[in-house]
């Protein structure tokens, strides 16, 4: 069964392992593999489905059939940021409307769309629980509350230009954000590095290494 | 008489609130020594019930009652719903991120009580952060002999497993949640049976919410009858409200009902801001009808008071509007946000959300119809038959319903200004 991931990096196919057994009944571990092929394959491929359809003993259209259910499953590369401006109803009475256009107009990409240099995606969102700070955005997931239309620009401007290897939430706060929905206590040190949540067991946390900094 | 029972911690050590040194440092896993040495599984239940709290997710369902309906078959689950995506909800993050050993030593008590080895957390795919401070929190614990095979030396074993969604609001339904958790489509099942039943792979599950699993050891140790003296009758215990929109102080409150929403929107939540008037609030998330100044404001934040009006405090999000608020655009975001998370399942559902959003959306664009209002209402009907309070159904979950909430709340408190938008396209096209 593991031999259909045998051409995954060591590190993914350990995680998928770990997955497996985390659950009694296999199939549940179809939306975490899911995240870890998609770090594997860039993003949730065809390929993506057939392997994680081998490993929980099912066919790939049952995986189909769920990935396309769900919206971070993107069955098609986006940019290595993918900006996520939440338009609905709390920060659409504080201002996102205009942080979407901020946005758009500094990458040059419509909400929905992908930069031609494969750099960044935008999209606009639904609630993202950030009402508290809003306007709110996310990069990569990590999210950065209180922003205006001014920092969205200078976010963008940032992200292009440095191409940060990890995001993390408590630095693009601090560069780029505002007011929050709470204070988040103290900083961490782990972040996304890629467009997919960024949690340890799927593979998908890093930063560590700034540890201390 | 205790007025807070979920926040005093993250209050007091905004540094560390999150860590184990600190949650030992400050009574806990106390109550977990308690319920494991000095209490039998039937005596946290009876705590649980005599506490009366309801269920924190939304439905107000009491909790204690929910975990009398467990079958007894094994194995049996816990699920903890952190798939918190209501639209103006907060809260469950700030608890999970701030707090996540208080919430873990809920589940492991409760997990004791209901005779559970294996409970999951479903955390929604945005809350990353929550997620890392919860698995930090497990690994924590099991390390400390709080989680894994004979906790503490109790013989009793627990593993919990922390499970992320995939970005869809429909995963908060429970039913939904457990399809999801199954790795299938995130799609209401027909109830019944319950989850208390048939739930995860059929097997008797409980579903409980973040902020209800939250309040576990408290109760369990101060007994459920000094929870039940908190707050209103039918109300008890603290309840934390996310405070939302056109607000001078937004965050999340934890508070003890029974006070006004004068009170809450002016003295708790500062008011609106640069002096502006209120226009109207919705008392509990998207899917709650709105509430109007001149007919709510003495009203009595309570699950009763707020019901007996119309609506619902729901998951506890307040989301306020100022008087320079556009209601038919606010109302297009809420039906938009409806019509994107509708599974698909039943047809008043998938068809109807689409065409509020639709019609809403020529209004906006100065295309409406004068018969456009008669028409929202009559598909709204189609979807909740008679518009109602608590809504009638023609579908499997209340997502539909939901949707019909901003519709009714428009055309009842705002029918002029959406007239006379409407007379401007007319005017418009000519």
């Amino acid at each position: 069964m593991m031999s259909v991931i045998s051409h995954w990096s060591l590190e993914n196919q350990e995680r998928a392992q770990s997955i497996l057994a985390s659950y009694p009944v296999k199939r549940s571990a179809l939306m975490p593999l899911l995240y870890v092929a998609s770090l594997e394959h860039e993003y949730v491929s065809l390929d993506a489905m057939r392997e994680v359809a081998e490993l929980i003993d099912i066919t790939p259209v049952q995986v189909q059939s769920v990935a396309t259910f769900y919206t971070m499953f993107r069955r098609e590369k986006v940019g290595d940021y993918l900006v996520s401006v939440c338009t609905s109803i709390s920060c659409h009475l504080n201002g996102a409307d205009d942080v979407l256009a901020a946005v758009e107009e500094a990458t040059g990409v419509a909400s929905g769309e992908t930069a031609e240099d494969g750099s960044v995606s935008v999209e606009h969102v639904e609630c993202i629980g950030a009402c508290g700070g809003a306007p709110a955005v996310q990069i990569n997931y990590e999210l950065i509350e209180g922003v205006t239309p001014d920092k969205a620009e200078a976010l963008i401007k940032w992200l292009v230009d440095t191409r940060p290897a990890v995001l993390l939430a408590d630095e693009m706060q601090q560069l780029f954000g505002g007011r929050r929905s709470f204070d988040w206590g103290p900083s961490e040190f782990e972040g996304a590095m890629r467009p997919v949540p960024a949690f340890g067991p799927y593979g998908s946390a890093g930063g560590s290494a700034l540890e201390g900094r | 008489m205790t007025d807070k029972i979920l926040t005093v911690r993250m209050d007091a050590h905004p540094s560390d609130s999150h860590t184990l040194s600190r949650y030992l440092a400050t009574g806990g896993y106390e109550a977990l020594t308690k319920a494991l040495y000095d209490m039998s599984r039937e005596d946290i239940i009876e705590e649980v019930k005599a506490s009366n709290m309801r269920g924190r997710g939304g439905a107000g369902f009491p909790t204690g009652v929910k975990w009398g309906f467990l079958a007894p078959t094994e194995p049996r689950y816990l699920v903890v719903n952190c798939d918190e995506s209501e639209p103006g909800t907060f809260n469950d993050r700030q608890l999970t991120e701030r707090d996540p050993h208080q919430l873990l030593e809920g589940i492991i008590i409760s997990s004791y009580a209901l005779g559970v080895n294996h409970a999951f957390v479903y955390i929604r795919g945005e809350y990353p952060k929550a997620a890392r401070r919860l698995q930090r929190a497990v690994d924590e614990a099991y390390e400390a002999g709080y989680l894994g095979a004979d906790v503490r030396g109790s013989g009793f074993s627990l593993d919990v497993t922390l499970h992320l969604g995939g970005g869809a609001y429909i995963c908060g339904e429970e039913t939904a949640l457990l399809n999801s958790l199954e790795g299938r489509r995130g799609e209401p099942r027909l109830k019944p049976p319950f989850p208390a039943v048939e739930g995860l792979y059929a097997k008797p599950t409980i579903v409980n919410n973040v902020e209800s699993i939250s309040n576990i050891p408290w109760i369990t140790t101060n007994g459920g009858a000094k929870y039940a003296a908190i707050g209103p009758e039918r109300s008890a215990g603290t309840k934390m409200l996310s405070i939302s929109g056109h607000i001078a102080k937004p965050g999340n409150y934890e508070i003890v009902m029974g006070m006004t929403w004068r009170e809450l929107i002016f003295d708790i939540g500062g008011g609106i801001p640069d002096g502006k008037a209120l226009k109207a609030w919705i008392p509990g998330g998207a899917s709650a009808p709105w509430f109007v100044p001149d007919e709510h404001l003495d009203t009595i934040v309570s699950i009763d008071d707020v019901a007996a009006n119309g609506s619902m405090i729901g998951a506890g999000a307040v989301v306020v509007m100022d008087e320079t608020t556009n209601v038919v655009a606010a109302a297009h975001r809420i039906v938009r946000f409806f019509a994107h998370e509708s599974c698909g399942q039943c047809t008043p559902c998938r068809e109807g959300t689409s065409w509020l959003e639709a019609v809403l959306k020529r209004i906006l664009d100065g295309n409406g119809r004068p018969e456009d209002i008669d028409l929202m209402l009559d598909i709204s009907d189609n979807i909740s038959p008679g518009l109602k309070w608590p809504p009638a159904m023609t579908t499997i979950c209340p997502l539909g319903p939901s949707t019909v909430s901003p519709i009714t709340s428009i055309t009842r408190w705002f029918r002029p200004e959406l007239e006379s938008m409407i007379a401007r396209s007319e005017v418009a096209i000519g």
